[in-house]
């Protein structure tokens, strides 16, 4: 739960402002970004998430050292996949 | 330095070792890492074989699910128990021992105990089951407080009235003074945790240097991070400096997500004291909901026991918590006490020390001792 997951902004919701789609290890999931709210979240932008918020605009090349630092955990890395992977946050 | 080899970049990982012994001397050095996610990753890349023996790593409170006292397990169990209710809780906290067993076992006996990824989720189930109460076990420090302050917004924006909130979140600054305060320990300084400071940024940290007269750098969760870190603070010390320094710049700004923080005032309002595993009571260290959101407080709208429940005999968490004993120097580390059968909360969370240690250190200090290394 404290392990925040980098993911690829893929697409803001013209439904709902306050969710974008975001793609997080091939998984695409809503994710609240109402904490980045003054930082003008736009797809291809890189965030990092903490239980289905967006909490930090990070660049891509922290992201994939971020993802390729958390896939070496192994099972905890597996573990947080899953869980993005069983949200519902519509 | 066979560990390095599997790191990003060896040569700047041996690079930052050789600086490090250096620049530690002969004098024994002690730093605290406060964030668990810190603890895996020092533990998991066998960080600690390679440091020379005068730079002692000490493991911090910084794991939300490891500082929970027993006492609040039983009370989320007794909200878990009252008949229609649905409670919701992460996954990590499922398997915390209470003092007669834990969520899991409340579950296995017939309440409605479900796993979400966010407190969204949560929420989300309260909108599939209007005539049921939806309870969130809230837990966590400033990385995910205020992600429940912006559900509990949501809720009330929306009118959502079947959902309420058990918070159980803390704040990472109180327990960092109370180790300072501590006679048992004494520290060179800290490591201080990366993604907290997403939130609260570089400046809460002031009290550090200004107070206690200790360095403190903020760092990121690769080992290199980590290993950088340990460099930045013996540079201030063999300079004389002592600072609040930012290692982790790539996520932490000085002034962390002032909208984060925003949220989290406008919804949650500091408590008194607070009970935390093994540190006892600390002033001021904890979070509760604010008037305005009493339809919404779990703790107002259901009995809670709140009794407080000493630790078991057995469990030396508390020495953990505070680094004043390493977890394989706990009586019932790997023989009681395991990641299966815990009877500690260190032992629960992967962020856990003792779970950290149990599922990486061993093998990593087996391999050092088996090659003759330095510890
Ligand atoms: S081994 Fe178990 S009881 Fe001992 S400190 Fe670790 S988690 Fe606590």
């Amino acid at each position: 739960m404290c392990l925040g997951i980098p993911g690829e902004v893929v697409e803001l919701l013209e439904s709902n402002r306050h969710l974008a789609k975001v793609d997080v290890a091939g998984v695409r999931r809503n994710v609240n970004i109402d904490l980045l709210e003054d930082e003008n979240v736009v797809p291809g932008d890189w965030v990092l998430i903490h239980v289905g918020f967006a909490m930090a605009k990070i660049d891509e090349e922290e992201a994939r050292r971020a993802l390729e630092d958390l896939q070496l955990m192994g099972q905890v890395y597996a573990d947080e996949v899953q869980a993005v992977a069983e949200s519902r946050i519509a | 330095m066979r560990f390095v080899d599997e790191y990003r970049d060896p040569a700047a990982a041996r690079a930052l070792v050789a600086r490090i012994t250096e620049l530690a001397g002969g004098g024994h050095k002690k730093f605290m890492e406060v964030c668990g996610g810190h603890t895996h990753t020092i533990y998991r890349h066998g960080i600690e074989n390679l440091l020379p023996t005068s730079v002692e790593l000490v493991h911090g409170p910084g794991c939300p699910v490891c500082v929970i006292p027993m006492g609040r397990i039983d009370d989320a169990i007794a909200v878990a128990q009252v008949p229609g209710v649905i409670f919701t809780a992460f996954g990590d906290m499922m398997r915390v021992p209470g003092s007669h067993g834990s969520l899991l076992g409340a579950k296995a006996q017939g309440a409605d105990v479900r796993i979400v990824y966010s407190p969204l989720d949560a929420l989300q189930v309260a909108g599939n089951n209007p005539e049921r109460p939806v309870v969130f076990l809230a837990v966590g420090f400033e990385t995910t407080s205020p992600s429940t302050a912006a559900t509990l917004l949501k809720a009330r924006r929306d009118g959502v009235a079947n959902f309420s909130v058990f918070s159980n979140h803390v704040t990472i600054v109180p327990p960092m003074r109370a180790i300072l305060d501590s006679p048992d320990l004494s520290l060179d300084g800290f490591i201080g945790p990366g993604h907290v400071s997403t939130v609260i940024g570089q400046r809460p940290y002031r009290f550090v240097p200004d107070e206690y007269g200790k360095p403190i750098v903020t760092a990121g969760f690769e080992p290199l991070d980590i290993l950088q870190a340990i460099a930045m603070l013996l540079t201030q010390i063999s300079e004389g400096r002592c600072c609040v320094e930012n290692q982790y710049t790539r996520c932490v700004s000085e002034a962390g997500n002032p909208r984060a923080l925003a949220i989290l005032h406008e919804v949650f309002e500091v408590r008194p004291q607070f009970e935390w595993r093994g540190l006892g009571f600390i002033p001021e260290s904890a979070l509760k909901l604010r008037p305005e959101f009493a339809k919404w407080d779990a703790e107002l709208l259901f009995d809670v026991p709140g009794v407080r429940v000493a630790d078991p005999k057995a469990c030396q968490c508390g020495e953990v918590l505070k680094g004043a004993l390493k977890p394989w120097e706990c009586k019932v580390f790997g023989t009681a006490c395991t990641p299966e059968t815990p009877i500690g909360t260190c032992m629960v969370s992967s962020e856990g020390a003792c779970a950290a240690y149990y599922n990486f250190g061993r093998l990593h200090r087996e391999v050092a001792v088996s090659m003759g290394g330095s510890r």
